[in-house]
């Protein structure tokens, strides 16, 4: 018998006033799969993130969860935004409980995965630190963590490494692969950076200019860990900039 | 911008004496040498004179310097926390929830430009004279920046940190309580300060209704009687506690909002 998709779109469609953004998206994604989503910037990839977690309401289609409407209240979701949202009144430690909070985990289990991932981000020293007291990619990885501590079954990423340097993405970029594979969540990550989308993901969705459909979604066949420089890593990589050129 | 340098803590404390005491230096001077009048301005050392003599003397106002201090803490403390408690709450509900803002903001609106000093009157005829008519005007007066400020904290949000919940699960009470308020607590606080100002720079106008008792009262008592020193005094007292109560206020929020940089 044919897996069961964890997440199915079905013709999702969002219109702006006369501006069409995503127009009759469908496909299916696999529970544990790592997709990246790439494609031309202002292709509506954030709006299609905002429209999975219920952040705003799609004009017709409908996308399931599990073969349920997806909602933030039933299903287990995660979501990383672009710009820094680590709480400034929460310690490091309380950062990375706050979403295990909202789902009332219980406090032993909460503790032990607060460890586990404050030791899988290196950050175990300064637990009791404030953001404020963070640099900017130490804060985006309590981000992370915090995201990953409730084993998600889904994890929405929209460009979180964009305003990082390549030394720091390249690290974060290992740290989120080792938190998927030690919590099996289906990762879905928004990026307009080809090497890092052919670098993170098992499949590559790409999208169109606006008004946006899904153009293909390849299989990434690379093993990990990869290596940029591979040929194999760099063919696939020039092969998915080919189909995302617009100009 | 240009920062300067932090000073050690000590030099800063040592600053801020030097400069009380040049004040206090330049004053007695210019009484002294009669530049000033005595009649017109008490010296400082005079005024100390007073304090001490206030200490048991109870003329011309009837009570001695302890009793007025005491009975008008009481006053402004009660009408300050009474703010604090229907202020801070009903500020954060208008800016987070969209009934309670249109429920309550249009009445608000009406009430806020009203001075404290306007409802005398009304409520002299309300609450009759006494203590209920001065706590009623002392709590007005702390009311609306405790309700604008803790609006204003609440609203400014960052919708991000709200996204973040709200994705994972959050109901809007969850929201309100888990987000919403700690995220104001900076701009409340600003606002507790701002009211409790308030209520201490109202204390003179609501004990001019008919009290008999508190730095108010004194004050208009000394006024009377033509004692300018009585009159200073009390300024002097009414300035000194404000001062040091707002600074007890300060470390309260440096306990309760760890996490700002002050």
């Amino acid at each position: 018998m044919a897996e069961q998709p964890k997440i199915a779109v079905k013709d999702l469609t969002k219109v702006f006033d006369d501006l069409t953004v995503l127009d009759h998206v469908s496909f299916e994604i696999n529970k544990g799969d790592f997709v990246c989503i790439v494609g031309p910037t202002g292709c509506g990839k954030t709006t299609f993130l905002n429209l999975l977690v219920k952040l705003i309401e799609p004009t017709s289609g409908e996308i399931l969860i599990d073969n349920v409407p997806a909602d933030p209240k039933k299903h287990n979701i995660s979501f990383v935004f672009q710009e820094p949202s680590t709480f400034p009144w929460l310690t490091v430690e309380d950062n990375i409980k706050f979403n295990m909070k909202l789902k009332k985990m219980d406090k032993r289990t909460m503790n032990e995965r607060t460890d586990e991932i404050l030791r899988m981000i290196g950050l175990e020293e300064q637990r009791h630190l404030y953001p404020r007291d963070l640099s900017v990619s130490a804060e985006q990885r309590v981000v992370i963590g915090r995201s990953f501590a409730v084993y998600p079954d889904l994890l929405l990423m929209d460009e979180p490494y964009a305003q990082m340097d390549i030394k720091v993405r390249y690290y974060l970029e290992d740290e989120v692969l080792k938190l998927w594979k030690k919590t099996g969540s289906t990762v879905l990550f928004i990026t307009h950076n080809i090497e890092e989308a052919v670098y993170l993901s098992q499949k590559c969705m790409i999208m169109s200019q606006k008004p946006t459909t899904v153009k293909e979604i390849i299989e990434n066949p690379l093993p990990y860990p990869r290596n940029v420089s591979d040929p194999e890593f760099i063919q696939l990589r020039k092969s998915i900039t080919k189909m995302i050129k617009w100009w | 911008m240009y920062q300067e340098k932090e000073r050690p803590r000590w030099q800063n404390m040592l600053l801020s004496c030097s400069g009380i005491i040049v004040f206090l230096a330049i004053w007695q001077f210019v009484v002294s040498s009669g530049i000033v009048s005595t009649d017109k301005l008490v010296a400082p050392y005079t005024l100390c004179m007073t304090f001490i003599d206030k200490l048991s003397n109870v003329v011309p106002d009837g009570n001695t310097i302890l009793v007025h201090i005491a009975t008008s803490l009481k006053l402004v403390l009660a009408g300050f926390l009474l703010s604090c408690l229907i202020g801070v709450p009903l500020g954060l509900l208008m800016g987070f929830f969209k009934t309670f803002q249109a429920l309550f903001s249009p009445i608000f609106e009406i009430v806020r430009p009203i001075p404290p000093l306007a409802w005398i009157p009304i409520v002299i005829v309300v609450f009759g004279i006494g203590m209920k008519s001065e706590l009623f005007i002392i709590f007005v007066a702390a009311f609306v920046p405790c309700v604008i400020n803790s609006y204003t904290g609440i609203q400014s949000t960052d919708p991000a940190l709200l996204n973040v919940a709200k994705t994972a699960g959050a109901s809007r009470m969850q929201m309100f309580f888990k987000v919403g308020v700690p995220s104001a607590l900076p701009m409340v606080f600003v606002g507790i300060k701002v009211s409790f100002g308030s209520a201490w720079a109202t204390l003179v106008a609501a004990e001019m209704i008919a009290s008999s008792v508190g730095l108010g009262y004194m004050i208009q008592q000394g006024r009377q009687a033509s004692r300018p020193d009585i009159v200073l005094l009390g300024m002097l007292v009414i300035g000194i506690i404000g001062g040091v109560l707002t600074g007890l206020l300060g470390l309260l929020e440096k306990k309760v909002i760890p996490w700002k940089k002050h």
